[in-house]
């Protein structure tokens, strides 16, 4: 009797301290979010909304006028992100595909953990690659004198999040019932036809949500564009010019500004912006991967 | 076994933390933060002084001028160095907090205007240097040079430099917004020695490499006051000490008041005949008399 008492105790307050971990995320996410827009919103007292978000220019330290203007500095981390999708999902989903379904086991075994390693590397190593690697071999193949511009800087976003693209559509495509494939290949497929038209369709659920989380980690990628990118405040003129992300300017600002005046809770603002953005991004994949499943059902 | 081996890691592990406090208990560590123009010199200083004074503990950190003011003000550093005067507003603040700012001048700067060695230009006149930085000249051919797009590298807005930059030779306009803004000094340099259309400025210190010369690649330009005047090299220090070069500015540390006895005693050292061989060594120019005469005032 005592013993069933004793671990219904057990088991009571077992599941409490997992509600508990639960809950505590939730409150984390929610707090940061809280703090975020709390701290943003002071702001919007000094600075219109439209010119926050519409407006060219950011320059609070000005001795003209100060501006608030963030439209340059969205324009130019949706470019960099862009490149590096543009970049990394394509080849990421390829080498998933490579390994779940060409490669031999020994090579699978050599190229999944330094596909691991590649996600291990500091974001300043990566940014000083930039820096001395594809710099000047950009400034060389497009006679632009310098390589602190949007490519190089969607180049290394593309290599950071190439590891998260590859694994998770790895194991996505590893998760595909087999009795897929045999019956492709019983009805007469190619091993090509197979991947493209039935494994890649099956496990797209999976894939879509490794581009997103891809997307995200380049979206918040911070040291890396700060070295490479140049920096300049003007409008992006292509991916050749010098840019400056939204990121970046945090870090460079934040450090200085006198705390509780306008700048300093227009950063938060920019901040918010990144928050929204990134949430957006999951939403949208949220519901592409419900209305697939939808489909298939 | 296993119990065995997790309390032997237990042990290890509050014998390193107590190891650790001890250390702590030896002398508290100077904070110096701030300027990244000063940042070398002031880590070479604070070496060879730790290296003649016993216990002595400094840390530098960098940053750019803005952020030592900063952390000044919010005290959490004793010493701010700035490459520019403190603005009246960061003054006010200080006061606000407390904090009552107390200067001292360390060395004197040459701000230099580099370009890439392969630009054919030799001198350029202050207002053509704020011009350039403006936005108002695009091509090199408008200022003398050859016909080549101009490339500007600049400093972001917590560097010293920066505002000294855009106070005293833009005239307190706004930069281009196609000027790079690059981390550090060191990150100029770097730009310019690889693109051809380049010009950037920074501290005297960063021209010169390890052995002391100028650094292969760059070219110093001459700066002169008028469009017909005489133009003078930053590394010429008479042209620097007399003015004739047009952009020279002292380089400061600020304490909160009257400096504690050990920070006292390095700023001191670093005011002193051996500080000021280091400043001279690295490339920058030592401190005049009034300057010196000032800093003894500020340490009573």
């Amino acid at each position: 009797m005592k013993t069933r008492k004793w671990a219904n105790l057990k088991e009571s307050a077992i599941r409490a301290f997992f509600l508990t971990c639960g809950i505590l995320a939730v409150l984390v996410l929610i707090g940061i979010f809280a703090t975020l827009l709390a701290t943003a919103v002071p702001a919007f007292k000094e600075i219109r909304l439209s010119e926050f978000l519409l407006k060219k220019n950011w320059d609070p330290t000005s001795p003209e006028k100060a501006e608030y203007g963030l439209l340059s500095m969205i324009v130019s981390t949706l470019m960099v992100t862009g490149g590096a999708l543009l970049l990394a999902v394509p080849i990421g989903i390829g080498v998933a595909a490579y390994l779940s379904d060409v490669a031999h086991w020994r090579v699978r075994e050599i190229v999944k953990p330094i596909v691991e390693i590649l996600a291990a590397i500091p974001s300043v190593v990566v940014g000083f690659l930039g820096i001395v690697l594809f710099g000047p071999a950009i400034a060389k193949i497009f006679h632009t004198g310098n390589g602190l511009n949007a490519l190089n800087g969607s180049i290394l976003l593309a290599i950071m999040s190439l590891p998260t693209i590859i694994s998770i559509s790895e194991d996505s495509l590893n998760a595909v019932p087999p009795a897929y494939n045999e019956a492709s290949l019983a009805l007469g497929a190619s091993r090509w036809q197979t991947l493209f038209r039935v494994k890649v369709p099956a496990a797209l659920s999976g894939i879509i949500a490794a581009c997103m989380l891809g997307m995200g980690r380049a979206i918040g990628e911070t040291m890396t564009v700060l070295m490479v990118t140049g920096n300049a405040r003007a409008f992006p003129h292509g991916f050749l010019g010098s840019v400056r992300t939204m990121t970046a300017n945090i870090a460079i600002e934040l450090g200085e500004v006198p705390y509780y005046t306008t700048h300093y809770y227009a950063l938060f603002a920019i901040g918010v912006v990144l928050f929204i953005m990134t949430f957006i991004v999951n939403m949208a994949a949220d519901i592409i991967l419900h209305k697939y499943q939808e489909r298939e059902q | 076994m296993k119990r065995i081996l997790t309390t032997t890691l237990v042990i290890m592990g509050v014998l390193l933390g107590l190891g650790g406090l001890a250390g702590a208990q030896r002398g508290k560590m100077i904070q110096v933060k701030g300027s990244d123009t000063m940042v070398n010199l002031v880590q070479i200083l604070a070496e060879e002084y730790m290296g003649k004074t016993p216990g002595a503990a400094i840390a530098v950190l960098g940053g750019g001028s803005g952020t030592g003011i900063t952390g000044l003000i919010n005290q959490t550093c004793d010493i701010a160095n700035s490459s520019r005067e403190w603005k009246p507003k960061e003054i006010d603040q200080a006061w606000e907090k407390g904090v009552s700012p107390r200067f001292f001048i360390a060395a004197v700067d040459g701000l230099s205007i580099v370009v890439n060695e392969k630009n054919s230009l030799e001198r350029l006149t202050m207002a053509q240097v704020g011009a350039l930085y403006r936005g108002e000249v695009k091509n090199w051919k408008a200022v003398g040079g050859s016909e080549k797009a101009v490339s500007l590298y600049g400093r972001q807005s917590n560097s010293g430099t920066y505002v000294f930059m855009q106070e005293f030779v833009l005239g307190n306009k706004n930069y281009s917004t196609d000027m790079k803004e690059m981390n550090g000094n060191a990150q100029i340099i770097e730009g310019i020695l690889q693109d051809e259309g380049a010009v950037g400025y920074v501290g005297v210190g960063y021209l010169y490499d390890q052995s002391g010369r100028i650094r292969k690649g760059l070219k110093i330009i001459e700066i002169s006051k008028e469009p017909n005047g005489t133009a003078y090299l930053p590394t010429d220090k008479a042209a620097v000490d007399s003015g004739n070069y047009p952009i020279s500015r002292p380089l400061f540390m600020a304490t909160n008041g009257k400096p504690k006895a050990d920070v006292a005693q390095f700023l001191a050292w670093a005011s002193g005949p051996e500080g000021q061989a280091i400043v001279e060594r690295e490339g920058f120019f030592v401190i005049s008399p009034v300057h010196k005469a000032q800093n003894d005032k500020n340490l009573k």
